[in-house]
């Protein structure tokens, strides 16, 4: 099962400069870890204390997965997921 | 450096006025690679906040399909500080996720008052780049138009 993923460039150091990489889960989480196993480090950048990080955004197949159930959002076969920083910041 | 364009310059400025005393956000694409700010793009401020700026998750998942359908990547990412200078904030670094672009503050704080409204002071307009926390601060040069694209 190949989950196709989009990694932004700030997280490229993680993947040898790779734009994507594909991975395998049922859910987000489970997928996740899958991509920390090949890619050390990607994990912590994403997650934290057991969520989401507050200024990482991840989709699947374009919705936010903060609609969808964050870390437990299911995934499929063919699904695509990117991953983007928020464009945030503030006085 | 930063080279931009009058006519880009001149939006960003005013995009910061428009939306004074809440912060202004958006960015300038431009071909991959190339350094070259050509199509601006004004976002609207999420947090509709004096005080800090966040792009709607929505739109900038659009946004960025776009620029990938494009070669683009965002050559400049600017936002507005509507009471405090033009410098990155601890919050500004500490979010900067993009190592290759330029990232432009406006400051609209002399441009406003209380007492008078709008009283046409100078707005400052600065460039950065933020790399791993650390901040470098660049030359603007405003042109009236971009040089040809070389290569």
């Amino acid at each position: 099962m190949a989950i196709e993923v989009r990694i932004p460039t700030i997280l490229r150091t993680y993947t040898d400069g790779a734009k994507s990489v594909s991975g395998e889960g049922a859910s987000l989480s489970e997928l996740i870890d899958n991509l920390e196993s090949a890619h050390p480090g990607l994990k912590d950048r994403l997650v934290e204390d057991g969520d989401l990080r507050r200024f990482v955004n991840v989709y699947v197949n374009d919705e936010d997965v903060r609609f969808t159930g964050g870390l437990e959002t299911s995934l499929s076969d063919g699904d695509q997921v990117v991953v983007l920083p928020a464009v945030a910041g503030g006085a | 450096m930063l080279v931009i364009d009058r006519a880009t310059y001149d939006a960003i400025v005013a995009h910061a006025k428009r939306d004074h005393p809440d912060e202004a956000c958006g960015i300038v694409a431009g071909p991959e690679g190339s350094d070259r700010p050509e199509r601006f793009v004004p976002m609207v401020n999420a947090a509709g906040s004096p005080t800090f700026y966040e792009f709607d998750s929505t739109e900038l998942l659009a946004l960025y399909k776009e620029m990938w359908d494009n070669d683009e990547e965002p050559v400049v990412i600017y936002h507005s500080h509507t009471a405090t200078e033009a410098y990155p904030s601890r919050t500004d670094i500490g979010l900067a996720s993009e190592p290759g672009a330029h990232y432009v503050l406006v400051s609209t704080a002399q441009t406003f008052s209380d007492e008078h409204g709008n009283n046409e002071g100078p707005v400052e307009f600065r460039s950065y780049r933020i790399v791993d926390g650390e901040v470098t601060e660049e030359e603007v040069s405003v042109v009236d138009s971009l040089p040809a694209p070389t290569g």
